[in-house]
């Protein structure tokens, strides 16, 4: 596997009047080309502004980089100035947003808003800029792309607009592609449309996804591997298969138990007693301990390490101590939703 | 959760609703067109359907936050539409009680969580002293899940899932029969969204509550719903007890929603057929003649641009609106 | 982040009992929305600054009268017309009493004592009649800006608030009136009413509410199918209940940043009046008719305008630097 994306123990923090938030808190991560990883987390977990840390985009004041690097192909994005940083954006490295009516300028010609990448990173004449956005439209499934290229982003509909976001994100082949909630503002059968044309487009152009969502339902359908965040931290990271099937920290099993099973029925919901930390404010040991129903002394205390469960499986929980109590995990994270 | 089959009395029933806003001049956009359906006491009935469906504008239309188009809502009864006194407006808001979608807005910032919680017993005069009024919202408190320690902090201090439950708590202080959920978990976490449902389930439970939950998510509409009626651009589609409509949903629209969700199971989602439908929703103010569902479904003919579909039972409490099922129309398909 | 391994102990690994109620709780102390605006307007230094004049101008103008022993209309056009300011210990920045030839004014006149903003040309102590002119400007603004208020969000919450027709109707007058311009309407005004402060007053206040009343009714309309009003109408709420519990508190804020926004637009607009002519008719003195004195003798005797001009810019700039301030501290979308 050929590593397109490390980032090494990032830290990001954001100074409000009253307190300094620690968003993340020491992210690892990889992703590999061609791959799709899917970080989930609840709001505030630290997930879009990992990402956002990615594409530069952590506004400085309040925010800023405190530690860590993000290495692309070996470049280290933080070190970047902001000038080599915008070779990056949109070329080598786009991003999708969560709502497809903000993300897009009303006052600009669809046609136009793709071509500007185009025009600036590949240096397209105004023609071909054109003439390319027209098949990108097409790519992304938009019918009549020759009408609709000259057409204002009001005049299409939610899931055509984010079909458009797409069309601009993928405008210059970009080799990584970061999906912040992109199918979070739309609804079910729109979204399932949208899944399958980003699946579709991975395989046609060969792009690495990081795909930013809380929904469990899209991480199955569309990732290969999986990255669990909690309270500005990494508490799992496996494949798909790994996360679901054999997870390994607490939050995984809350999370996979808190969701309702579309094919059984049961009589209750395993929630998640309490509330996620507060950054401003960290616990000092794993930012579960406080919620977790496995929780020892240790676990308020100290971060526990990462420990390799597989080769691809790594989580960072103090069960899998050797002193620990052994713990199974409950059987209400079920599988997925199957009836077995 | 379960009701007992044979004493099930109506509680709410809604005949031939319809709400249109008028959006310019001649134009109406009809939100909710022609809708008709029953809640069981006790029971949760879950109303499901995408954005712009209309199924927010019913809930809505149901506690008179708007005034009906045309037909009726009865309440234990009581037509709700009709001209009231204030006694009976005051008995009918006692009676009926809404949870909103969005924990930032539903709560006033400028208010303690006291005065929150307490406002329905100062509008109603519940509380005959100070202190049995804080006794109450202390009680509430304790009854949602929150202490006491919260009771004079604002708003904006607490997260999500905390601020859902003062909302809950909100309503309770009425002693409502009938609860309103207006998507009251679509902007919380997985984790905490679970929360909210017990918490529902559990006051339903002790209090023999009534609810109408409203969701575009399917699946935890089918936890919670004993019966669940799916709108599509302001029409009702299909109604059917919840365990019947997610293993024999009989209307193309539910088949392709079910079949839409997707699944927490990575094997699953490899293998599974999605039924996609193609397009988008049409707008409400110049909806499609006849069937509304036609430009997107896969077996739509003719007869289904020419004619309203009529809501039949197709079978026992299971009820749809589509010439699919229309002995009178289903010779014009080939299925 | 790894943790040195001698410190964790065998019998930490026990379960520990941690209730889930823990991480319900919250640490920070609770902070009410006006004292979390304080805090955060505290913070913005061009603000207290802002404030900082603004009291002391206000102070000013109700004591410094008093520090000296003539009242505003004291002529005396024998023994001291035209003096030039002297204040002791600054003397060296030019307020030393000496004109522009350089002749000491006071010895010419056998003037003791020190006026320090100098005498006009019938004799009276400037200093005495700014403050004293601030003082009515002030009142002036004030008066009008709370009167705009009060018919501003009187109108513009019931036009919102009811809405429909009613809204129809009552945009319709603003616009009306608006359409006329308000020098015309203030000028044609105090010629009816004729001069004074009463007129002046209502002349502003006549313009003046309308601005409020937009804005209030942008803030109300917003407001007004904001979930937590709908909580308040399905609980029974009466509509009096719902303006004065939920919807007033809740505009409170954008109607201190207009209020602040429109007392130095106030005081600026008396000022202008009394500068054509139209203002306090003499002998009394607004920073209007100081600075138009001071105007007419701008090239023999410029200390005369410098005093009003100055002060009148210092109070329009802090006024602006407050409520900008305010404006930033009020703003829910920098809350964390």
């Amino acid at each position: 596997m050929d590593k397109l994306l490390e980032i090494k123990d990032l830290q990001v923090t954001f100074k409000t009047y009253a307190a300094t938030v620690q968003a993340v808190r020491g992210v690892n991560l990889t992703v590999n080309k061609r791959e799709t990883l899917a970080i989930v987390g609840e709001s505030g977990s630290g997930k879009s502004v990992t990402s956002k840390a990615i594409m530069g985009l952590i506004p400085n004041p309040p925010g800023k980089i405190t530690g860590g690097e993000i290495l692309f192909e070996g470049t280290d994005l933080t070190k970047l100035s902001e000038r080599k940083m915008q070779k990056y954006r949109g070329n080598e490295i786009s991003m999708i947003f969560q709502d497809p009516m903000t993300s897009l300028n009303p006052t600009m010609t669809i046609g136009k808003q793709i071509a500007e990448g185009l025009r600036k990173h590949q240096g397209l004449s105004k023609s071909e800029a054109r003439k390319r956005a027209v098949q990108l439209l097409d790519l992304v499934g938009i019918p009549n792309p020759q009408v609709r290229v000259k057409q204002y982003p009001h005049e299409f509909s939610g899931g055509m607009r984010q079909r458009v976001v797409i069309a601009i994100a993928l405008a210059c082949n970009p080799k990584l592609l970061i999906a912040d909630e992109p199918t979070t503002a739309l609804d079910v059968t729109i979204q399932a449309q949208i899944l399958d044309l980003m699946k579709d487009l991975q395989a046609k152009m060969d792009t690495a996804i990081i795909l930013i969502t809380h929904d469990l339902g899209v991480v199955a359908n569309m990732a290969h591997r999986v990255a669990v965040m909690y309270g500005g931290k990494i508490v799992e990271t496996g494949t798909v298969d790994e996360i679901f099937y054999r997870p390994k920290h607490p939050y995984t099993w809350g999370l996979l138990s808190s969701m309702p099973k579309l094919h059984t029925r049961q009589s209750e919901l395993l929630a998640i007693p309490g509330t996620p930390p507060d950054l401003a404010n960290p616990p000092k040991g794993c930012p579960f301990a406080a919620r977790c129903p496995h929780a020892m002394k240790v676990c308020t205390e100290f971060m526990p390490d990462y420990s390799d469960v597989s080769d691809t499986q790594q989580v960072a929980c103090w069960l899998q101590d050797e002193r620990a109590p052994k713990v199974e995990p409950p059987e209400t994270i079920g599988v997925g939703g199957r009836t077995r | 959760m379960t009701t007992q089959k044979n004493e099930r009395q109506k509680y709410v029933e809604v005949n031939n609703l319809k709400k249109h806003f008028k959006v310019g001049r001649n134009a109406y956009l009809r939100a909710v067109d022609d809708v008709s359906f029953y809640i069981y006491k006790g029971e949760t009935f879950g109303l499901v359907g995408e954005s712009g469906c209309g199924k927010s504008t019913t809930g809505r239309t149901i506690i008179r936050l708007y005034d009906a188009t045309a037909g009726e809502v009865l309440i234990d009864g009581v037509n709700v539409h009709a001209k009231k006194s204030r006694a009976e407006l005051k008995d009918l808001n006692k009676k009926v009680q809404m949870i909103f979608q969005d924990p930032y807005a539903s709560l006033n910032p400028r208010m303690t969580v006291k005065d929150i919680i307490a406002e329905g017993i100062d509008v109603h005069n519940i509380a005959k002293s100070k202190k049995e009024r804080d006794e109450r919202v202390y009680h509430l408190l304790e009854t949602v899940g929150l202490n006491r320690e919260h009771a004079n902090r604002y708003p904006h201090e607490f997260s999500g899932g905390q601020r859902q439950r003062i909302g809950i708590a909100r309503a309770l202080a009425v002693d409502p029969e009938f609860i309103i959920c207006d998507e009251p978990i679509s902007a919380l976490d997985v984790s905490i969204q679970a929360q909210v449902v017990n918490l529902l389930e559990k006051l339903q439970k002790e209090r023999g509550l009534t609810y109408l939950f409203i969701a575009h998510d399917l699946s935890m509409v089918k936890h919670i719903s004993d019966r669940v009626g799916v709108m599509y651009l302001g029409k009702m589609t299909e109604v059917a007890e919840s365990d019947e409509l997610y293993d024999n949903p009989l209307h193309p629209y539910t088949q392709a929603l079910l079949s839409a969700i997707p699944v927490p199971d990575p094997d699953y989602e490899r293998t599974r057929e999605r039924i996609i439908l193609e397009g988008d929703v049409p707008s409400p103010v110049n909806p499609p003649s006849g069937c509304r569902f036609r430009t997107r479904c896969p077996f739509a003919t003719e007869v289904c641009a020419q004619v309203t579909p009529r809501w039949t039972e197709q079978r026992k409490d299971h009820w749809v609106a589509c010439h699919l099922y229309d002995d009178e129309y289903k010779g014009n398909f080939n299925r | 982040m790894s943790v040195v391994n001698d410190n964790i102990t065998l019998d930490m690994f026990q379960p520990a009992q941690i209730s889930a109620d823990e991480s319900d709780r919250i640490s920070a102390p609770s902070i009410g929305f006006w004292k979390d605006a304080w805090l955060r307007l505290r913070k913005n230094k061009a603000a207290v600054v802002g404030l900082f004049f603004i009291v002391l101008i206000v102070i000013m103008a109700i004591v410094a009268p008093m520090l000296s022993k003539y009242g505003i209309d004291d002529q005396d056009v024998v023994n001291r017309q035209n003096l030039y300011p002297r204040i002791p210990g600054l003397e060296w920045l030019g307020f030393d009493g000496k004109d522009s030839t350089g002749m000491d004014t006071y010895e010419l006149n056998g003037v003791k004592q020190n006026f320090w903003f100098g005498t006009d040309e019938l004799g009276r102590d400037i200093w005495v009649r700014v403050w004293a002119g601030t003082r009515i400007s002030l009142i002036i603004a004030l008066i009008a800006s709370i009167g705009d208020c009060l018919i501003g969000v009187a109108y513009g919450g019931i036009s919102a608030y009811y809405g429909g027709l009613v809204d129809n109707v009552m945009q319709r007058v603003i616009e009306i009136l608006a359409g006329i311009p308000n020098l015309v309407l203030i000028i044609l005004f105090i010629l009816w009413l004729g001069g004074g402060m009463t007129s002046i007053i209502l002349a502003l206040i006549i313009s003046g509410w309308i601005g409020m009343a937009r804005i209030v009714r942008g803030q109300v309309l917003k407001l007004k199918n904001q979930e937590f009003v709908l909580a308040s109408r399905t609980l029974g709420s009466s509509d009096q209940r719902i303006i004065w519990k939920h919807l007033i508190p809740n505009v409170l804020g954008q109607i201190i940043i207009t209020l602040m926004f429109t007392i130095p637009g106030a005081i600026f607009f008396e000022a202008f009046l009394s500068f054509i002519g139209l203002g306090i008719p003499a002998p009394a003195a607004s920073l209007g008719s100081l600075n138009q004195a001071g105007f007419e003798n701008l090239q023999i005797y410029p200390y005369m305008a410098l005093f009003p001009a100055l002060i009148l810019s210092i109070l329009m700039i802090s006024f602006n630097l407050l409520a900008d301030g305010l404006r930033d501290a009020f703003d829910p979308r920098m809350r964390k």
